[in-house]
């Protein structure tokens, strides 16, 4: 047995091979209930608790679609440059599986509610590419299984499993793109933007939380290669769990190095599913798809056709929020950002918050700096979201306004913050509370200032000997002396001009 | 007349008027049941005091003065095992649901409860409503009254023979192909199956999602009519449920006793007569036709040519249905659970729970289903027989622009007996031939006892269909025909 090499160097990859995509991102809408009963749509909670006889699939229920899924559903369409089906059904997707209640799916099969539309991307050096989208239809999620008892987690090894039907029956709109050729090496990059575009746009929507973390927002990722100059696509495998926007770009890249690997070795690929390993960001062998699966799909008899008027759907245009890249365009020429600043403001997620600031009357910059910054370090460490971050807009703005007035340092500017971020009050009140405000009385300075100079009279006369930089020592001094509440600055010029 | 040879138009008169007591009819029937389901097995479960405390609050409610909660208020009836009962057992005659308690009613069940009638059990069906005979019933067979010996239809043949046999005046039934017209034709009783969405599907167990629909079981037409209203209409829990105001049946039915059909034009369906037809059914329905003639009805005959093919793509499109309506039963959550020693997969379990939870006829269907459904097959069966569905209502279309109703025989031959069919099934669903296109088009339509065959002396049915929500006429046409013809229960034997 020759041993071949697991993965091929990435840019030997691309002297042989042209990589293609597909990607199939499932997005649950955050609709108050379910696709098709009444139970509340919410994360989490005491496992089958928000269940009943239509999500739980007994005997005699019946489902009735939520007319707020099929609003959202058409509204991403809309969003995503789709066609609008002006007739469509469900779809049973049958197949046996535990947490799956009715044991099918209800999906869409071969008439989906919205399909041929595009979504333009922008990379990290502010190309834009236009990922072609083949469809984006509804269907109902599933249950959850708990597997127990085993090393991993996973159902082989587990001891018994538990089922949690709560998410049973959540809508969920999948968006499947056109397969995406020619990108190159750059491809594992344009799969990480199109996701991160896409979750940007149900966020302008206001559809969907697309939280990756906690599942809202999940996406599959199909991967395959041709030599170069092919023009047949070759085997693809499909990555499962790929659960952040860099595992993505991860799983891709992987994926081509792999199969790059199999095929250079005089293998071939097995069409498959794959799981990815988060830790060591390999992918593994999930199971293989000797034959495709047959899902029997016919059209759901227990639902009637989606047949949305004209007229809705002209509504509905009408309700789509300015689009993510019309927004970034906007703001970057009105507030004359770099590619970069503007890539930076976006990625962090601090345009609405920078934009509330600067409502409330700070300056683009100092408002932009101090979310895409400082904040932005500050959820990191707390690992929450930016938004979620116990500051406002308006607290900001005064912090900076104080800044302004020479009030506050940007060294006591971030105490306050601190304080602010610690639930200890308004800005005003932990400057208060905290003793922070910047001594400017030069008269109280003055008298701290000589009495540094009367403790140091070697700096004195170093100073009057025109070692100007000498003057930092009593600075220092005198900084220690006010409890960093004095403006160093201001300091400096005292102590100079007593030496004169 | 004894309490429970009476109809339940004139037992809710006399309970309204204090003159007799729900609990007293309730507790008649009761004492019916326990004599003789023995012999019948008409009954799954008696819920007697379920049954008893709904005729009590019936009869206080009463007693305070207050008007009845409906014209059916205190008249007991059986359900069909195949509609929830919250708490009550529910098995659509399959060992898979032996011990459920459903956490819920159907909507048809709640309107019962609302409407004042004590449910005096579950009745005996062919397992999840497939078959024409009620001899797939896990739990047995139900007999038919008029003779032991025979089978009393199917699927709904426990509901049928409870009304023959007196042990309810009103009876609750599911028509997928003709589960509730083909046991009331071979039981001498009616049967209606309403316009599909007419009646709400939420709680019945599908067999059929499409073709499913409830409907009255009763021994009168007036019968029938009274209770159809107390069931029907719009249920925002069932999306295919019509959001439109019932037909006016009991109106039908009150108008057409007085037994003039002048003016109203009959289609005689001609792809149903001739080969296969018992000669005492068709002597039966040739007199029936006479009778509607008499009554100043213009009759003609009419070709639905399309009709012929109803039964192939009937047995395409049930199973297929079936076969993913069916997938829920995997003993996860409800139900028979077999093999869950600790060893086995989920998968094996569910294996093995079906196995010996599903009886060989729904075995049949289900793999029959996935077949049809399955990719490389799906356009050859499940897509030609939509198609053929297409080409029924059409016909029907067409026919219903010349004629008001259109009649047949309900089934080609009365009842045949307990396990003569049971080993050939392509006879078996012969006996659905002339119900089933209703079925696929969604009309409406009812059998109405047409008296006795002339060759065997047992009950014959008369087949009346109307358009989707029209309801109504046939009503008119089957009272007026019943009233001509006179009571066929009468002659039944004593068991």
């Amino acid at each position: 047995m020759t041993a071949v090499a697991e993965t091929l160097d990435y840019d030997e990859v691309l002297d042989h091979f042209d990589p293609v995509l597909g990607l199939e991102v499932h997005v649950e809408l955050n609709t108050k209930t379910k696709m098709f009963c009444g139970c509340a749509n919410v994360f989490g909670g005491e496992p089958n608790t928000h269940v009943c006889p239509t999500c739980l699939g007994l005997p005699g229920a019946l489902p009735v679609m939520n007319a707020r899924g099929i609003e959202s559903a058409i509204r991403i369409g809309l969003a995503l440059n789709c066609e609008i089906a002006p007739w469509c059904r469900f779809a049973r997707k049958n197949y046996f599986y535990p947490d799956m209640p009715k044991n099918f799916q209800t999906s869409q099969y071969d008439e989906p509610i919205a399909f041929n539309g595009y979504l333009d991307v922008v990379l990290d050096d502010g190309e834009v590419v236009r990922v072609g989208i083949e469809r984006a239809h509804m269907e109902e999620d599933t249950g959850k299984s708990l597997h127990v008892g085993g090393a991993t987690g996973r159902i082989h090894g587990a001891e018994h499993s538990l089922l949690d039907y709560n998410r049973a029956g959540v809508p969920l709109i999948e968006i499947v793109t056109k397969p995406i050729e020619g990108m190159g090496h750059r491809a594992p990059e344009v799969a990480r933007a199109y996701v991160t575009a896409l979750r940007e746009l149900m966020l302008a929507l206001g559809v969907s939380d697309v939280r990756m973390d906690q599942g809202s927002m999940r996406c599959d990722a199909n991967v395959s290669l041709m030599p170069k100059g092919a023009t047949e696509f070759g085997t693809r495998t499909e990555t499962k769990n790929v659960n952040s926007l860099r595992s993505v770009e991860r799983a891709v890249r992987y994926e081509m190095t792999r199969q790059a690997a199999v095929l250079r070795g005089g293998g071939s690929i097995t069409q498959e599913t794959r799981h990815f390993q988060e830790a060591d960001g390999t992918t593994s062998s999930g199971r293989p798809k000797e034959t495709s699966e047959d899902y029997r799909y016919f059209p759901e008899p227990d639902l009637v056709p989606i047949a949305p008027s004209r007229e809705w759907v002209e509504e509905l245009s009408g309700t789509l929020p300015e689009l993510p890249w019309q927004r970034r365009k906007r703001v970057q020429q009105e507030w004359g950002l770099t590619d970069e600043e503007t890539r930076d403001l976006f990625n962090t997620g601090a345009a609405d918050l920078v934009a509330a600031t600067v409502d409330a009357g700070a300056s683009v910059s100092e408002a932009r700096s101090w979310w895409v910054q400082y904040l932005t370090q500050q959820a990191n460490t707390r690992e929450v979201e930016l938004p979620e971050l116990p500051i406002t807009p308006a607290q900001l703005a005064r912090v900076i306004e104080l800044i302004g007035e020479g009030t506050l340092t940007h060294k006591l500017a971030r105490e306050v913050v601190q304080g602010v971020l610690a639930g200890e009050g308004d800005p005003d009140q932990v400057i208060a509370d905290r003793g922070l405000e910047v001594v400017s009385d030069d008269s109280a300075l003055l008298a701290a200032v000589d009495e540094a100079l009367a403790a140091q009279p070697d700096v004195v006369d170093k100073i009057k000997g025109g070692k100007v930089q000498a003057a930092g020592a009593i600075v220092g001094a005198v900084m220690k002396a006010t409890k960093g509440q004095a403006d160093a600055k201001r300091v400096r010029e005292l102590v100079l001009e007593r030496c004169q | 007349m004894s309490v429970i040879k009476q109809t339940a138009a004139e037992l809710a008169a006399r309970i309204h008027s204090g003159e007799l007591s729900s609990v007293d009819v309730t507790q008649a029937h009761l004492e019916r049941i326990s004599k003789v389901d023995e012999q019948l097995n008409a009954f799954r479960h008696v819920d007697a005091d379920g049954a008893l405390e709904a005729a009590a609050k019936v009869d206080a409610d009463i007693a305070a003065g207050k008007p009845p909660a409906s014209p059916l208020a205190g008249v007991p009836l059986g359900l069909k095992d195949v509609l929830t009962t919250q708490g009550v057992p529910t098995t659509c005659g399959s060992k898979t649901l032996e011990g459920w308690l459903p956490p819920y009613d159907a909507t048809v069940t709640r309107r019962l409860r609302e409407a004042g009638v004590p449910i005096l059990g579950k009745t005996n069906m062919d397992e999840f409503a497939m078959g024409s005979s009620t001899e797939n019933s896990a739990y047995g067979p139900t007999r038919n009254p008029w003779d032991t010996s025979r089978i009393p239809g199917g699927s709904g043949g426990g509901s049928s023979a409870a009304l023959a046999a007196f042990e309810a005046p009103l009876a609750i039934g599911t028509d997928t192909g003709g589960s509730i017209r083909q046991p009331g034709a071979v039981t001498g009783t009616v049967g209606v199956k309403p316009t599909y969405g007419g009646v709400s599907r939420y709680g019945l167990v599908a067999f059929s999602s499409s073709l499913d629909q409830a409907g009255p079981c009763a021994r009168t037409v007036l019968d029938a009519a009274l209770l159809h209203e107390v069931i029907a209409g719009h249920d925002p829990l069932d999306s295919t449920s019509i959001d439109a105001p019932v037909p006016p049946v009991v109106e039908a039915a009150k108008q057409g006793a007085n037994g003039d059909l002048t003016g109203v034009k009959v289609g005689v369906v001609t792809q149903f007569t001739g080969e296969g037809y018992q000669r005492g059914v068709l002597d039966s329905f040739q007199a029936a036709v006479e009778q509607l003639r008499a009554l100043g009805a213009d009759v003609v005959e009419i070709s639905c040519p399309s009709f012929d093919y109803a039964l192939p793509a009937y047995y395409l499109i049930a199973p297929s249905e079936c076969s993913s309506n069916l997938a829920r039963f995997d003993a996860m959550r409800y139900g028979l659970r077999i093999g869950d020693d600790g060893d086995r997969s989920a998968e094996e379990v569910m294996s093995l729970s079906r196995e010996a939870g599903f009886g060989p006829e729904v075995k049949r269907r289900i793999m029959i289903g996935t077949y049809a459904l399955s990719s490389g097959y799906y356009d050859a069966y499940y897509g030609s027989a939509q198609q053929v569905r297409t080409l029924i209502t059409r016909d029907f279309a067409a026919a219903y622009e010349q004629v008001d109703v259109l009649v047949s025989p309900t089934t080609p031959t009365t009842a045949f007996r307990i396990g003569e069919r049971v080993d050939d099934p392509m006879a078996m669903y012969l006996a659905d031939l002339c119900t089933i296109p209703a079925n696929l088009a969604g009309n409406a339509a009812m059998s109405v006892p047409s008296g006795l065959a002339d060759d065997d002396g047992l009950p014959v049915g008369l087949q009346i269909m109307a358009p989707t929500l029209a309801d109504d006429r046939m009503y008119r046409v089957a009272a007026a025909y019943e009233a001509a013809r006179g009571p066929v229960l009468d002659q039944i034997p004593e068991l």
